[in-house]
């Protein structure tokens, strides 16, 4: 497996506020890492420092084997494709034009068509006339996603894809992106369902405070003392039929 | 309707109003003057017609082009419907030049008037694509916008204040109000160039206003060279403004309004919104023009004040509009 993306020992500020302090991570082609933590942890800042959206004050890096500074904006395109937490769109594009944003490198027919394609893998392909703005919160996040999917980029990076969705809409956008990992791709979202980044991903990093608490298998990661310490909660994963759940209950120490 | 389509009719209707404002005006021409105007060149029909009121028209045309291109560019690039040159503070500060030329005195040379305005335009253009360069949140730039046009009204009223000539007071009042009398082709082909440059510019940075659609964050991950384009959006719309500016004073809201018009025809595509909206802020002022000219007064209406008779309260109702749709 090669490196697809490798961030080590990062540091970062937003205004004065050191947000990560020496945060490492590590995803190849074929995997799917899941970043999780409590709010304030630092997740979307290491995924924008990671992809050179925000200024590194200390540590490196680096998509395949070249650092992410030294990269062009159209070869950092090449490489990733980002879904920012950010959902807000500013006009009423119809989303099947949403969708071909992805694809800026195509042109505008072959662009379309694989827009088209995307919005139906994410079941939305009769919406593809509709204005992003005139749709419901789950159906536009349908779009972006397809609009994610469209860049046909090798690391696909989603900061919390899964917001706001219903419960069979979060799952339909994990297997989409196991699928785009599964067909070769690397792929990094930020999740705060534990259960689910437990069930969907191959891999998952616990992040607390600007510093990485735990990583490895999910078992491994979110074990009960992780759980504990970073999560303040008190429980455990627990098998089931249909996977992984966290049982749990807040612990008696104040959260945040 | 196909995005060209809707360019063609709406340079039929540019064509059309054209042909009315150079037909219609204060005096009346009978059936055979139209005729001895378009055979005889040298008549005074012809005189009329073709070297007081076609010049006027096209002034009128290409300052109506140049600030629905620069307020469509503009609402693009801050993501915001209620985004115009005006925002920005550029049509402010190119008063402010035009206003320093007339109260020195400058004004007795030929064309210093709009050097002065053209240079304050670039002057505040030059602020904001440093500010844009630096931050890259539109509402900074909004709000840098307000303050600069507050403060280039300031020092405009300050002109005004220390002013010991009430002719100089009445010549800037004049000029800022805004007009396109007695333009000839001279006036016209020196606001051509650095029009025809800001026109370049903002189309060139469509395709990057198009991808703004979806955020900063997302157009920057996106291959498109997003810093080049914003800073030739923000230049080209603030030499747009500028040379209108300088052409026929400060004439608000046509920047406002010309998005406005065509934007669901094009279904909202900010990139695809730019040539339309140039068309038909040609077509607003050349019929705002005419109905100063038609309006029957004892003074002429100015063409600013007509315009902002007209856009403000279209302002106040795009206002209530976008209010309605951030709280549902």
């Amino acid at each position: 497996m090669t490196a697809a993306w490798t961030l080590t020992e990062i540091k970062a500020r937003r205004g004065k506020a050191l947000v990560l302090d020496g945060a490492s991570l590590h995803v190849a082609s074929g995997e799917v890492l899941g970043v999780v933590g409590p709010n304030g942890a630092g997740k979307t800042s290491l995924l924008r420092a990671g992809l050179g959206l925000m200024p590194l004050e200390a540590g490196q890096a680096q998509l395949g084997d070249r650092p992410v500074g030294e990269l062009s904006p159209v070869e950092r395109a090449r490489m990733v494709g980002y879904l920012p937490q950010e959902r807000r769109l500013a006009w009423n594009l119809p989303a099947l034009e949403v969708a071909a944003l992805g694809a800026p490198d195509l042109p505008p027919r072959q662009a379309m068509a694989v827009a088209r394609e995307r919005l139906e893998r994410v079941g939305v392909a009769d919406l593809a006339e509709r204005g992003v703005l005139d749709m419901s919160g789950g159906e536009r996040a349908r779009v972006l996603l397809a609009r994610l999917l469209a860049t046909r980029a090798p690391l696909l990076v989603a900061d919390e894809p899964v917001a706001g969705l219903d419960p069979d809409a979060q799952l339909l956008t994990l297997d989409l992106l196991r699928a785009e990992a599964a067909a070769g791709a690397a792929v990094v979202v930020t999740l705060h369902d534990l259960g689910l980044a437990a069930r969907s991903c191959d891999r998952v990093l616990v992040l607390d405070q600007g510093r990485v608490a735990a990583e490895g298998a999910p078992r491994q990661a979110l074990s009960s003392d992780v759980l504990a310490k970073v999560f303040r909660l008190d429980g455990a994963l627990v098998e089931t039929p249909a996977g992984l759940v966290v049982a749990a209950r807040r612990s008696g120490t104040p959260s945040r | 309707m196909s995005p060209r389509r809707l360019e063609l009719c709406l340079l039929l209707a540019l064509i059309a109003a054209a042909a009315v404002a150079v037909s219609l005006g204060e005096s009346p021409l009978s059936a055979a003057q139209y005729h001895q105007a378009l055979t005889d060149l040298a008549s005074p029909p012809a005189e009329v017609l073709w070297t007081i009121r076609l010049p006027r028209v096209l002034m009128a045309a290409l300052v109506g082009a140049g600030l629905g291109l620069a307020g469509a560019t503009m609402q693009g690039l801050l993501r915001n419907p209620l985004a115009e040159p005006g925002v920005l503070g550029v049509s402010a500060t190119a008063g402010l030049g035009a206003s320093l030329a007339i109260a020195s005195g400058l004004a007795a040379f030929p064309g210093a008037i709009e050097l002065a305005a053209l240079a304050g335009a670039l002057a505040a253009g030059a602020v904001v694509v440093g500010l844009a360069a630096r931050f890259r949140e539109p509402e900074v730039l909004i709000l840098f916008g307000v303050a600069l046009s507050a403060f280039a009204g300031a020092l405009t009223a300050l002109v005004f204040n220390l002013s010991p000539s009430p002719v100089a007071i009445a010549e800037v009042l004049a000029w800022l109000m805004g007009s396109v009398e007695n333009r000839d082709l001279t006036d016209i082909l020196r606001a051509l160039g650095p029009m025809a440059v800001g026109a370049g510019l903002c189309l060139y940075a469509a395709k990057g206003l198009r991808m703004l659609t979806l955020g900063e964050e997302a157009a920057q991950m996106s291959g498109l060279p997003m810093a080049r384009l914003r800073v030739a959006a923000v230049a080209g719309s603030a030499l747009l403004a500028g040379a209108s500016v300088a052409a026929a004073g400060v004439i608000g809201f046509v920047g406002l309004a010309a998005p406005h018009l065509v934007r669901a025809a094009v279904r909202d595509d900010p990139g695809r919104l730019l040539r339309p909206s140039a068309l038909a802020g040609a077509v607003l002022l050349v019929a705002a023009d005419l109905a100063a000219r038609l309006i029957p007064t004892e003074q002429e209406l100015k063409l600013g004040v007509v315009t902002a008779l007209f856009g403000a309260p279209v302002f106040a109702l795009l206002a209530w509009r976008a209010a309605r749709s951030w709280r549902s």
